[in-house]
Order: structure tokens, then C-alpha cells, then sequence
């Protein structure tokens, strides 16, 4: 089967599902003739029109606000954010109006919408073009919140928020976008929102993680198998919200210890909340306190390339952790 | 607006030319109205004439050096180079007294060298050195300099303008006769910020310089496709109520000339001004962009051909404030300092990840 970038699943995604549903549009900022910064929607315009992919002016609160409006009437629109640091000044409509519409309306109206958000550190972008952003949507009801970290995840899960009639925020990772290949077939085929999975299996350690990390923790995983003999299971959560308590709790019942991985700070964050996940309902797996790997408490995210470094999680800070974590 | 009547410098006795010749005819949206242009009424001595040169030069040399040290991956992550817009920059930035402030977005090493920051330690934030202006936590759009005023570098498009009004609201509290002039291009003003600020600045009368530095782009959107009003921002303040000036940005006397009248009278009356000036970036928005998928190469060759580091010198060729000797010297001379600031950045030590915490207090 044929391999493709996590940005190549994205964009055969979108076109696929353009072609599908002529309810879908498009908006965002440079999204059109130059297919958005990143190209997820490069050649698009030449085959939809500029009807279904529309380049916006520069204001972010509107693209939520107009998607929302467009997507209670039936439409499924996809807004893209430029980057996840420029979502700030449309919280108000996610976190305040889209998610409470269908509440709110008692089950009147949906928002059957999607925002893509590429996010994410190791880009070099300092301190406005490295963010994690995931934990403020995370917390919000009526939010469902998405994570993919492979190709195939990606074109899986994208299917399956579009076809929501529910918002989705749908978060990925830059710095995966050219790095990580891998198959995603041009089938019809969903991935469940909600439901996380098991990409390494291994009866030592559980390590939960998402996004760029999940790579970062294969590495380390495959490290300390061949250097200590040690066996990681990996829990790529793919959903933030809601969170799949289940396999996280399967896993830690067969390992016993919970190693959970983030490049997000960890303060009030996912990760906090799988440790409260697991201490609240795993507490009698469990052989060893719950570890976490999460970056320094500073704001995301220095420039300095030795800073950035130092910054995000890497292999070998997550292999010494699974180390220390499995010696306990 | 009202405009200060200001004392010719009449020393060395020439007369200056009033206009660039010519505006630009762009094909595509920005029907450039050579009338606004702000007629020339005073003289700058030689001195100041020729220091502004070397600003724009300084600037120009500056910007290329960092997209070489780009293309060779020794500065790293997102470059906005300025190139095109130096005119506006020192215009603008030059009449400024030490006592005001300046408020900037990302395209900013322009805006820093005019401000005359330390070129060496404006060359090492782009390094991520920590003898870099931020100590290298802030890199090419984050540059800082409380000391001078200089109050960044904002990546977050439209972020910096209540910011910019606030330190007008506090320079109006003290009572002092302190500018604020705060840096934007034509895309910001499609930001929410842009009225709430625009609208909060008039009600309040805050002694405020909104520059907008119109590009006649946002990235790869023409203005005249994101805006309703098209590309010409003259009538952008009736809904405010606030004085509007407009100005040819390839002209830097020109814009020098009408920053100066706007700073004398924000200065004197403490309201609000809007200057908007036209200009043109020559390179992509920023490294990772040719720049030449959405404007025709024949509107960028217009543009070209009013760049301001050839219309200018000729100027005060012509108008004997410069020898061509001199400026074989002033070539060398910014060539040397630029030399040295790239050896200063490469030679400065990578901040420690200790230094990561400096300044974290929750
Ligand atoms: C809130 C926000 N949205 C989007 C961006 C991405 N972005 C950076 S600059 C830019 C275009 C800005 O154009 P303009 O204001 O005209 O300034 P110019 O770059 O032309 O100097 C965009 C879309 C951002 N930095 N912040």
C-alpha cells in the first residue's frame, strides 16, 4: 500500500470528503490560491471554486463565529486556523458558543463543524508559533476534541469529525506533518472519536501519550527494549475529549505502572487528568506511583534553539523515565 | 488636520524636491494618488539627511544578511524580512524623540535599527544568542528594548494595538508629552482589536500614532479582496472620527515630513492620528514564501523600480548632500558593521536552559 504524509492524509481527507458531501466548505486565511501555509488544501480552489474554499480576512473570531452560524443551518464547514497560537482571539466562539449550542437549544440545533489547528513545538517557532493548545478545549463540554499522530489516524479520525454533528477541534501537530509517513488508504474508512489505541504492545509499562510524543515515545520504547530488556505498551490517545478512560485503565491493569507523555506543560493539563483517571479508578493496578514526562513550567516556548531543545521531551528523557518508572 | 507651522532650516541652502516624480501605477489594486503626497516644507541638514541613508542602508544590508544566514540554517524558525518598506521604517521612526515609544509587530528588525537599537544584539536575538535584545527567548519576531523605548516584536496579528493604546493611556495619566507611534500592516486592521483600539483612542483622545505600513498584502491576500473599501485606507477613520494622513512610503522625506507634522501635533493636542503609508514588500511575507504566486512579477518590477535605495541616494546625489565617494564609504562602513554583528551573534554563547526560568514567576 501506497505511503503518505501525515499532510498528504490530511488534505486527500479533505478533498475526499469535498467531493462527498457538497454541504462541506472550507475558510481560512490564505487557504485559497496558495492552499493554506502548510498546503492542506493545495489545488483545491482550481477544483471546488472559491464557493466551497473560501479565503477569509485576517480575524480568527469571525472564521469560528461564521463556521458556527453556517454549520447551525445545515452547512459542514471546516475553518482552518493558521496556527494554534493565533486561536486565541476566537475562544469566545468555540469555548463559549460553539459548544454550547446544542445544549443550549436542548437538542434544536447542532454545530456540525470542524476547526483544524495545525499546533505544536519543535518548529523553531518561539514563543507565538509553538504552542500547545489542546487543554483549554479540552476542559470544555460540548467540545470534542482530536489528536492524531499518524497518517492513518489522520485521514481516519478528519472522516469522522467532519461527519460529526457535534464541533470538533481537530489538532495536528506540525512538526508531523512532513515527518511521519505511514499508509492511508483512499477507502472509505473511519477511525471512532473517543476511542484511543494501542500502538506498541508491552507488559512492563504503560506510556500514554499523543501527537508529536507518540513518536518520541515509539524511539524511546524501542530503546529500552534493546538496552534493559524493558517492554512499553503505548496508548495513543487520539481523542482529548472525550477521553478513553477504558484502554487507558486496560493497559494499566496489565502493566501495573503509567508513564504519561506530553509535550504540553503539565500543570491542569491531559495529563494531570489521565494520572486522575488512573489514580481514581486504577489505583488497585497499580505497582508504582504514576510517572509523567512533561516539559519544564515555562511559557512556550523559548526561541533558542538549545532552549527549545531542552524544552520538549525527548527519546532519551522519556527512556530514563520508563527506566526509573520500571525499576520502581 | 492641523499642522504646526515649523521654522525652514535654511543652512545649507538648497532646495529640497517635493516629490518622488511619478507614483506608481499598479495594475493591480492600489491606484496610488501622487497628490496626497505631503508637500516637502522644510529642510533636513545634510547630516540628518545622510544618517537616514544609512539607516536605510544599514536596514537593507541587514535584512540580506539574515536570509543568507537563513538559507545556511544559522538563524532558524520564522524571518519577515523588511526589505521594500526601509523608507517607511526610518520616515517614520527617525523624527521620534528618546522619550516616546514604539510598539511593533513581527516584521520588526526594520523598525529596531531605525530606532538605532544595538545592531550587534538585534543580529544575536535572531541567532537565539543570549546576547540577543531578549536574551534569545524571543528570536526575529519578538524584539525587545524597554530601555528604549522599543516595546516588541508581536507575532499575534492585531495584539500589539491596545497595547499601544494602554502606554498612551498611562502617558496621559502622568501628563507627559510622550508619542506613542504603534506599527501594523493592512491586514491587522481586519482584526476585532483594530476597532475596539481605533474607537477607545478617539473617545479617550489618546496621544496615540496608529502607522500602518499597507503592503497592499496580508500574506498572500491582496487587500482589495479581503476589504470592502478596497485598497486605500484614507477614508478607513470616518467611523472614528480620527485625523487620517496619507503618504507615499517609497518617499522617505516624504513620510519624515508628514510623521513629523502628526507627532508635533499628537505631541501638542494629545489626540490620536492614523498615518497610513503605501509600500511594498519586494520579497516574500516571509522566508518560506517566494512572494510570487499571488502578485504578478510585472507589480512587483513597478515597485522595484521606486526602491527607495536607489531613488534616494540619487536624490542627494543630485542635490550635492553626498559625493559618490561618500557613499563608496558608507557602503563600507555598514558592510563592516554588519560583519561584525554577525560575528558578535556567531560568537556569543547559546543561552544556558537555567536562563529558561529567568523571569517565571507562576
Ligand atoms: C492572529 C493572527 N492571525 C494570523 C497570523 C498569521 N499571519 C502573520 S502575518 C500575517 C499577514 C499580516 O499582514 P499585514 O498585517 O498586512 O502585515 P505585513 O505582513 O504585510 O507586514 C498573517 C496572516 C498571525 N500572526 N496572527
Amino acid at each position: 500500500m501506497p505511503e503518505m504524509t501525515l499532510i498528504e492524509a490530511v488534505r486527500e481527507t479533505l478533498r475526499s470528503e469535498m467531493r462527498r458531501d457538497p454541504d462541506i466548505f472550507m475558510m481560512g486565511e490564505d487557504i485559497g490560491p496558495r492552499g493554506g501555509v502548510f498546503l492542506a488544501s493545495e489545488g483545491f480552489v482550481e477544483e471546488f471554486g472559491e464557493d466551497r474554499v473560501i479565503n477569509t480576512p485576517l480575524a480568527e473570531s469571525s472564521i469560528i463565529g461564521i463556521a458556527l452560524g453556517a454549520a447551525v443551518n445545515g452547512m459542514r464547514p471546516v475553518a482552518e486556523i493558521q496556527f494554534a497560537d493565533f486561536v486565541w482571539p476566537a475562544i469566545n466562539q468555540l469555548v463559549g458558543e460553539a459548544a454550547r449550542v446544542r445544549y443550549g437549544t436542548n437538542g434544536g440545533k447542532f454545530a456540525p463543524m470542524t476547526v483544524r489547528v495545525p499546533y505544536g513545538g519543535g518548529v523553531r517557532g518561539g514563543l507565538y508559533h509553538s504552542q500547545s493548545i489542546e487543554v483549554l478545549f479540552a476542559h470544555t463540554p460540548g467540545l470534542q476534541v482530536i489528536a492524531p499522530a499518524t497518517p492513518w489516524d489522520a485521514r481516519g479520525l478528519l472522516r469522522s469529525a467532519i461527519r460529526s454533528n457535534d464541533p470538533v477541534v481537530f489538532l495536528e501537530h506540525k512538526r508531523t506533518y512532513r515527518l511521519v509517513r505511514g499508509e492511508a488508504p483512499d477507502d472509505d474508512y473511519t477511525e471512532p472519536i473517543g476511542k484511543a489505541d494501542i500502538k506498541r504492545a508491552g507488559s512492563d509499562v504503560s506510556l500514554i501519550t499523543y501527537g508529536l510524543m507518540l513518536h518520541h515515545s515509539l524511539q524511546a520504547a524501542e530503546m529500552v527494549s534493546q538496552s534493559d530488556g524493558i517492554e512499553t505498551e503505548i496508548v495513543d490517545l487520539r481523542t482529548l475529549r472525550p477521553i478513553d478512560a477504558e484502554t487507558i485503565l486496560d493497559s494499566v491493569s496489565n502493566t501495573g505502572r503509567a508513564l504519561i507523555v506530553q509535550e504540553d506543560t503539565g500543570a491542569v493539563s491531559v495529563s494531570s487528568e489521565v494520572s486522575a483517571i488512573i489514580a481514581a479508578e486504577g489505583f488497585f493496578d497499580l505497582d508504582a506511583p504514576v510517572m509523567r514526562v512533561n516539559p519544564p513550567e515555562i511559557p512556550p516556548m523559548p526561541f533558542s534553539p538549545l532552549q527549545e531543545a531542552e524544552y520538549m521531551p525527548s527519546p532519551e528523557k522519556i527512556a530514563d523515565a520508563i527506566r526509573r518508572l520500571a525499576e520502581i | 488636520m492641523e499642522q504646526t507651522e515649523k521654522p525652514r532650516i535654511t543652512a545649507t541652502g538648497l532646495v529640497r524636491p517635493v516629490s518622488n516624480g511619478p507614483a506608481p501605477v499598479s495594475q493591480s489594486n492600489n491606484g496610488f494618488d501622487a497628490s496626497r503626497v505631503p508637500v516637502l516644507s522644510e529642510s533636513l541638514d545634510d547630516s540628518e539627511l545622510f544618517r537616514m541613508y544609512r539607516l536605510m542602508l544599514l536596514i537593507r544590508r541587514f535584512e540580506e544578511t539574515c536570509g543568507q544566514h537563513y538559507s545556511l540554517g544559522n538563524i532558524r524558525g520564522f524571518l519577515h524580512l523588511y526589505i521594500g518598506q526601509e523608507a517607511t521604517g526610518i520616515g517614520a521612526i527617525t523624527p521620534l524623540e528618546a522619550r516616546d515609544y514604539i510598539v511593533t509587530h513581527y516584521r520588526d528588525h526594520g523598525h529596531a535599527i531605525a530606532r538605532g537599537l544595538d545592531t550587534n544584539r538585534i543580529m544575536a536575538e535572531m541567532f537565539g544568542k543570549n546576547t540577543g535584545l531578549s536574551k534569545g527567548k524571543g528570536g526575529s519576531m519578538h524584539i525587545f528594548d524597554a530601555p528604549q523605548r522599543f516595546m516588541g516584536g508581536h507575532a499575534i496579528v492585531g495584539a500589539q494595538l491596545p497595547l499601544a493604546a494602554g502606554i498612551a493611556l498611562a502617558q496621559q495619566y502622568m501628563e507627559t508629552d510622550v508619542v506613542t507611534m504603534v506599527f501594523f500592516g493592512d491586514g491587522a486592521t481586519n482584526q476585532g482589536t483594530f476597532h475596539e483600539t481605533l474607537n477607545l483612542a478617539s473617545v479617550w483622545q489618546l496621544p496615540v500614532i496608529f502607522f500602518m505600513e499597507n503592503n497592499l498584502y496580508g500574506m498572500g491576500s491582496a487587500v482589495g479582496r479581503v476589504r470592502h473599501r478596497g485598497s486605500d485606507f484614507s477614508d478607513a477613520m470616518g467611523a472614528y472620527d480620527v485625523d487620517v494622513v496619507s503618504v507615499d512610503g517609497m518617499d522617505v522625506l516624504a513620510v519624515r515630513e508628514a510623521t513629523q507634522a502628526a507627532i508635533d501635533q499628537v505631541r501638542a493636542h494629545g489626540s490620536p492620528i492614523f498615518i497610513e503609508a503605501k509600500t511594498f514588500r519586494f520579497v516574500g511575507h516571509s522566508f518560506a514564501d517566494p512572494g510570487d504566486q499571488y502578485r504578478d512579477r510585472s507589480e512587483v518590477d513597478l515597485w522595484r523600480r521606486r526602491d527607495p535605495l536607489v531613488t534616494y541616494p540619487k536624490r542627494l546625489l543630485e542635490y550635492g548632500v553626498v559625493t559618490e565617494s561618500d557613499l563608496d564609504d558608507l557602503s563600507a562602513s555598514v558592510d563592516a558593521e554588519i560583519e561584525a554583528a554577525v560575528e558578535f551573534a556567531m560568537n556569543s554563547p547559546n543561552p544556558d536552559m537555567s536562563e529558561a526560568f529567568d523571569d517565571v514567576y507562576a
